[in-house]
């Protein structure tokens, strides 16, 4: 399955995947550049790893007309990694990282995507962007006023020149900042940094290579932790960027082929020297408003940028780092989702926590994973907290009989079983309790305690206490949904609302 | 979803065979006395791109405004389709009750053409669509770029029309003695459709032992079932040749045989007879899978 396609996703749309694909190689080269040096290797790691992780997902992506690569993301997480025990290590966990994914892509992990929430995602790209753009920080500090003017009219370039009739629309802007700004910067001879000050260029196609790292239990202890964040962040970015992507082409994707394709990029960047990656968001939004749909489009994407990176890097090494800026500011701010500032007057407040702390602790810990898992954490306390505000406890006395009858109605678990005790009234005198439990739900082990708590205290106080509907109520404590999840057997279980 | 199972379902794309495929199903369904239903599907190709802007730049909102502007663009292209379809739609369904149907039903789907008829296809009785589509309309030497596929996936009766109506008077069974002809054969000797008309019994092969028996017992077997005039006749040569010239000098209306009973792979290798012989015939092909 891991291998086949459709023709449709190869040659449907073999014009426009080819200019696409050509637009967003461009745009790769700088971003390859630029989270290179975040990570502290040469950029030809990243230049290495975005063709080989664009080449292969292409072929073997759950996604067609996604871009993977080199990302910000995945370097954030490297950086540590890199610095004390070298690049050799990063290769390794590279690897390492491939092979993990591909696991996951057997578990059915991308199922697990249901559980992060629209806000969980909305927090993470917010957090992307702005370490995307807090990246780029140490270019824009301790430097001349040039590097400020540089950068400036980069971005002015990019945002301006598609205004111009027609070459407007057909050359990339991104394209004609980095030329015109490297012409610029040569031309009047700037001492500014330079893409050639930041480490070595690729000069030659990338050659297979085995990490030379010693095959011990330490070397496993050592990159295992990395690697398992570079998994779950590589595969959490990847399958956000394929919701949007279905999203924006009306498609649906294969969730759990992505995660294999993701492993078997990544298996393929170790092996060629290059680092762990991603999917992108930004490269694949830009790819699919350049008309890219198709898995030609990446294939491209891949190659295109290793031919030119390959006879251009006597040019690319002069590009002035502030073009470099200048694009990944846009990439920042075309990540961003600029909607969900708006929109935090509209929402509840339970949402915009949870969105606003996913972006806090991702900024806090650099780490994305960190940030989805207290987003997803929260999401699922807040859901809880209001799922429990479904119950409540009538009563009614008989006078004759003295006794009182409690009638239980919605969701009790482990967070409403104190609000259903606290419901009972065990200070008044009854002969008789009577508890009717047909319309109510009984979710976990907490629930059952929670009764039982209650049955002994009434007794204590020397009441008789009769249960009704005990068996519906129970019939609830479901732990797997398998022969349950018909709509006949639901409606029992439901049955009392 | 109509339960309905015995519906001859014809496939409109307001192609120039449209009009044929109306006849022949109008008359397939009045002889028959089957429901008709008039197919119209808007094919949306999600794999291609509404349009291509080079600029390479994302900016403030860049994702919610490129989903609205596809959407936009992507309801435009649709509303133009679904207006298109029903007016296609309606000028079949004049022509079928012209034809003397009754109630033709109308049913308009979205998604590609395979995937519709594989949904439709426990209602289906009899399949009647055209040779080519709309993309190939003016070349003669290619078929519909989805008919294989449709008369692979399903396994019902499907007419293929490729000509202008004419009511079948001589029908032709291509026999080889295999289980798909022998359905044939059986299909024509219980079915209303054939009655009273002329059969011809054809089968091309170069051995002449076996043939002969099973083509007589095949003939025997349409004879018995009343009211069909049967001509057996063994033909020498390649086969598609012998019977599409067969079909010419014995003015042959319609041709019964099976379909793709090869497989995929085997056809690639040494090609598809059946292919051969939509490319090749001059008058409409009834398949059977």
């Amino acid at each position: 399955m891991l291998f086949l396609s459709k023709k449709q996703d190869w040659l449907g749309n073999i014009r426009g995947d080819v200019l696409a694909g050509t637009v967003v190689a461009l745009a790769l080269i700088p971003e390859a550049i630029a989270f290179s040096i975040i990570a502290g290797v040469d950029p030809k790691v990243g230049l290495y790893a975005s063709f080989c992780i664009a080449v292969i997902t292409a072929f073997v992506g759950g996604r067609p007309g996604m871009i993977s690569a080199a990302t910000g993301a995945m370097a954030l997480l490297m950086v540590s990694l890199v610095k004390e025990h070298g690049l050799q290590y990063l290769l390794a966990a590279t690897l390492l990282t491939g092979v993990l994914q591909i696991f996951a892509g057997y578990l059915k992990v991308g199922s697990l995507m249901s559980f992060v929430s629209r806000s969980v995602v909305t927090g993470f790209v917010n957090a992307l962007a702005i370490l995307i753009f807090m990246a780029q920080l140490p270019e824009l500090t301790h430097v001349t006023w040039h590097v400020y003017a540089m950068t400036a009219s980069g971005l002015a370039i990019i945002y301006l020149f598609p205004y111009i009739p027609v070459i407007g629309k057909s050359l990339p802007s991104p394209l004609v900042c980095i030329v015109v700004l490297t012409g610029v910067s040569i031309y009047l001879n700037l001492d500014i940094h330079t893409v050639g000050d930041m480490g070595q260029l690729p000069d030659a196609l990338p050659i297979f290579l085995w990490p030379e790292v010693p095959l011990t239990l330490e070397t496993l202890q050592i990159i295992f932790p990395y690697s398992a964040g570079l998994a779950m962040v590589g595969l959490l970015e990847s399958l956000m960027t394929a919701t949007i992507i279905d999203d924006l082409t009306d498609t649906s994707s294969d969730k759990n082929r992505e995660c294999k394709g993701q492993g078997l990029a990544n298996i393929g960047a170790g092996l060629l020297g290059g680092m762990a990656g991603c999917a992108m968001i930004g490269q694949s939004v830009i790819n699919i408003k350049s008309g890219g749909r198709g898995r030609l489009s990446t294939l491209i994407a891949g190659s295109f940028l290793l031919i030119m990176v390959v006879f251009l890097d006597e040019w690319i090494s002069r590009i002035p780092m502030a073009a470099l800026v200048a694009v990944m500011i846009m990439v920042s701010i075309g990540t961003f989702s600029w909607r969900s500032i708006v929109n935090l007057k509209q929402y509840p407040l339970s949402t915009n926590v949870v969105m606003v702390m996913t972006v806090i602790v991702v900024v806090w810990t650099h780490n994305l994973a960190m940030g989805v898992f207290v987003g997803v954490l929260l999401a699922s306390l807040f859901f809880a907290n209001k799922i429990s505000h479904f119950m409540c406890v009538e009563s009614e006395l008989d006078d004759e009989t003295n006794t009182r009858t409690y009638h239980v109605i919605g969701q009790i678990f482990f967070n409403s079983a104190d609000k259903f005790i606290a419901a009972f009234d065990f200070k008044e005198a009854v002969d008789k309790v009577v508890i009717d439990l047909h319309r109510a739900h009984f979710w976990d082990i907490t629930s059952v305690t929670a009764l039982d708590k209650a049955v002994i205290k009434f007794r204590r106080e020397g009441a008789d206490v009769e249960l009704i509907g005990m068996n519906e109520a129970t019939t609830t404590i479901i732990d797997r949904f398998g022969v349950h999840d018909k709509p006949e057997e639901i409606e029992k279980i439901m049955g009392g609302h | 979803m109509n339960t309905d199972k015995n519906r001859v379902l014809a496939c409109i794309d307001g192609s120039t065979l449209s009009e044929a495929v109306c006849d022949y199903a109008a008359w397939i369904a009045r002889r028959v006395d089957a429901p008709l239903k008039l197919l119209h599907t808007i094919d949306h190709h999600p794999e291609t791109a509404p349009k291509s802007d080079l600029s390479g730049n994302i900016g403030v909102d860049s994702r919610d405004h490129l989903l609205e502007e596809i959407i936009s663009l992507e309801q435009q292209r649709s509303k133009l389709q679904l207006q298109q379809g029903k007016l296609q739609l309606q000028a079949a369904k004049e022509r079928v009750k012209q034809a003397g149907v009754a109630d033709p039903i109308v049913n308009q789907r979205h998604g590609s053409l395979v995937e519709s008829l594989i949904e439709l296809e426990d209602s289906i009785r009899v399949l009647v669509l055209g040779l080519r589509g709309k993309v190939h309309e003016n070349q003669p030497d290619k078929i519909g770029a989805k008919l294989e596929s449709i008369i692979r996936s399903l396994h019902r009766p499907i007419l293929v029309v490729n000509a202008a109506f004419k009511t079948p008077e001589r029908i032709m069974i291509a026999y080889d003695g295999s289980k798909a002809a022998e359905k044939a054969v059986d299909m024509v000797a219980t079915s209303p459709l054939y009655h009273g008309l002329t059969c011809h019994l054809v089968s091309v092969s170069k051995d002449d032992g076996s043939i002969e028996k099973l083509l007589e017992d095949a003939a025997n077997k349409l004879r018995n079932a009343g009211d069909i005039k049967v001509i057996a006749k063994k033909l020498q040569g390649k086969p598609e040749q012998a019977l599409c010239e067969y079909q010419e000098t014995h003015n042959i209306d319609l041709t019964v045989m099976g379909a793709y009973s090869h497989t995929r792979l085997h056809d690639l290798l040494l090609g598809s007879f059946t292919a051969r012989m939509l490319l090749n015939t001059k008058k409409p092909l009834l398949l059977l899978r």
